[in-house]
């Protein structure tokens, strides 16, 4: 089983237009979209939602004010500034901890176990989707990574495919460490820009540090083509591979509107020329070999 | 006055809209880069940096002379960042959330003071503007508490203008909340209105007023104006796509050093948020 990764570190440079024409490109695979918090895989890939679950997070605190005898003891506990003087949880601030719960001297908190989400398993034109929706302001994006990954892992197993390619969230945080874990290999797609290159090597000493194997696509190359052979040196000095450049091309955008990938949209045009490039370039790296056996001397330095 | 600067999606111009209307304004106002995960005003700012201050956030250290191995710590903690294994206490510090269960409930006073680095905040001066940004270290999961001090340096009573991470979640709302306006940025495509609407939920459940402003006005389609007239939430610039404007924020540059005409505009955008958030 091998599981590709799409990130970026900066959000907006394409990691989601890329991986749906990827998808199409793709033999046997499974669709992992793993940007709960912003999830787009969906608008280019229509999917037919085949079972919903409900994503039940961390709990949170809730004071029965019949029974609190407003001794004080939660908020001098609480870490989190949750709890106002009137004896109510804000429940954007309760972070979970149940100390509140455990130690209130009349057990007047109780605890419920929140929905913080959805997860779906859906049917799209290029095989199975997993994806999920994270409840508006909630914490746990993590969790619901860890917990798609892992399901699109066993549609996998069940249905006799052997990739998974997932669309991955934004930045170096929480929801991207839960992405990249165990990876075959990742993508990082950046954009030719200074913020673009700043935040490729924030992503990669992420990597670097869970030893992942890590190739570059420099989208939108020709916006910039200093700063692309800059960071294509920068990649190498790296250890990762260059996998290849695509056009900044107005017909990402449009192909978007129309709820297509570019491949679909215009399947002759020179972007997507570059993109089916970029993929060959990706399947055919000594990281993603048919083993899915991790490739050690790719790792990201 | 504080304005939070935020988007939904990732890439659609937070930045660019931040630090142009910052240095347009000028005069003592302060810049507060809350995308610590990737910090970017920076690279277009050029701030000196006159003080970096390392932040950490606690987590248990137990005195194994006094610990009885009784698992109090370990029981109450809901992470499971506490485990005791043959009479012994053995901590994962990156799953703790620095709640302090742990301490609370230890009859021996075993439990003490550790400490795990959650980043830097740097500060200094860009031209006029006061400016801080916080770096969350590589490897560290957990964001909102580096964003929270962040926001914590100097509240002056000037203009403050934060610029929020992507997305809906914790991150965002550390970044937004308490602020007493949230410019949210988007680009008229389908991606942009779909995280639009995450985000403007969002902002919604901590009742600050928003307007929009939008980038690359020129691509796409018309769903995120009609969501905005439906919504009643103000559009308040519109940025055309520009191959100038691209290029120069490619390589660090301000909308309006290359194009000083924007100056203006960004301080009448400025100007209309004031307006906005006082009634």
């Amino acid at each position: 089983m091998r599981e590709l990764v799409v990130i970026s570190g900066k959000g907006g440079t394409g990691k989601t237009c890329l991986t749906a024409a990827f998808a199409s490109l793709a033999e046997n695979t499974v669709l992992c979209d793993a940007d709960v918090d912003a999830a787009n895989l969906h608008l280019l890939m229509n999917p037919e939602i085949k079972k919903k679950t409900d994503f039940m997070g961390g709990s949170i605190a809730k004071i029965r004010n019949d029974d609190c005898t407003e001794c004080g003891r939660c908020l001098e506990l609480c870490k989190f500034e949750a709890i106002s003087e009137e004896f109510v949880v804000d429940p954007i601030s309760c972070e979970g901890c149940g100390v509140c719960v455990d130690l209130c001297p009349e057990q007047a908190i109780d605890f419920p176990v929140q929905k913080c989400g959805e997860w779906y398993i859906s049917d799209t034109r290029y095989g199975p989707m997993v994806h999920a929706r994270l409840g508006i302001a909630e914490e746990n994006s993590g969790k619901l990574v860890s917990l798609v990954r892992q399901q699109a892992r066993t549609v996998a197993e069940e249905t006799g495919r052997d990739l998974i390619l997932t669309d991955g969230p934004p930045g170096i945080g929480c929801p991207v460490i839960a992405a990249i874990g165990g990876a075959t290999a990742l993508v990082i797609v950046v954009e030719p820009t200074v913020s673009g290159l700043h935040d490729m090597e924030r992503v990669a000493d992420l990597a670097a540090h869970f030893k992942i194997p890590g190739l570059v696509c420099i989208n939108k190359y020709d916006l910039n083509r200093e700063m692309t052979r800059e960071i294509e040196k920068v990649a190498r000095k790296r250890n990762m591979n260059v996998v290849g450049r695509i056009l900044f091309d107005s017909l990402f955008i449009e192909a978007m509107v129309e709820g297509k990938n570019i491949l679909e949209y215009k399947e002759n045009s020179e972007a997507a020329a570059g993109v089916r490039k970029v993929w060959d370039e990706i399947m055919h790296s000594p990281s993603m070999n048919l083993m899915g056996l991790k490739d050690f001397s790719a790792i990201i330095k | 006055m504080i304005i939070s600067v935020a988007s939904g999606k990732g890439g659609t111009g937070k930045t660019t809209v931040a630090t142009n209307m910052a240095s347009a304004l000028g005069g003592g106002v302060r810049l507060l880069d809350c995308d610590v995960e990737e910090p970017n005003a920076h690279l277009f700012l050029h701030p000196e940096i006159s003080r970096v201050e390392e932040v950490t956030t606690f987590i248990p250290k137990i005195d194994d002379d006094l610990c009885t191995g009784c698992k109090k710590c370990a029981e109450i903690c809901r992470f499971r960042a506490l485990t005791v294994v043959g009479g012994k206490v053995l901590v994962f510090p990156e799953l703790c959330h620095s709640c302090g269960g742990c301490v609370e409930v230890c009859e021996e006073g075993a439990v003490g003071d550790g400490k795990r680095e959650l980043g830097v905040v740097e500060s200094g001066t860009a031209g006029d503007i006061l400016f801080s940004h916080g770096k969350l270290r590589v490897g560290e999961a957990m964001s909102p508490p580096l964003i929270q001090k962040v926001r914590s340096v100097n509240i002056n009573n000037g203009i403050t203008i934060i610029d929020a991470p992507p997305g809906t979640s914790c991150p965002v709302i550390a970044a937004v909340k308490g602020a007493d306006f949230v410019l949210m940025v988007t680009e008229p495509t389908p991606f942009g209105l779909h995280d639009l609407k995450l985000g403007v939920e969002a902002i919604k459940t901590l009742g600050i007023p928003c307007g929009l402003v939008i980038n690359r006005s020129d691509i796409g389609d018309n769903g995120v104006r009609e969501y905005a007239a439906e919504e009643d939430i103000p559009v308040l610039l519109e940025i055309p796509f520009d191959r100038k404007i691209a290029e120069a924020y490619s390589t660090g540059r301000l909308i309006i050093e290359v194009q000083p005409e924007w100056a203006d505009k960004f301080r009448d955008l400025y100007n209309r948020i004031e307006k906005l958030a006082s009634c």
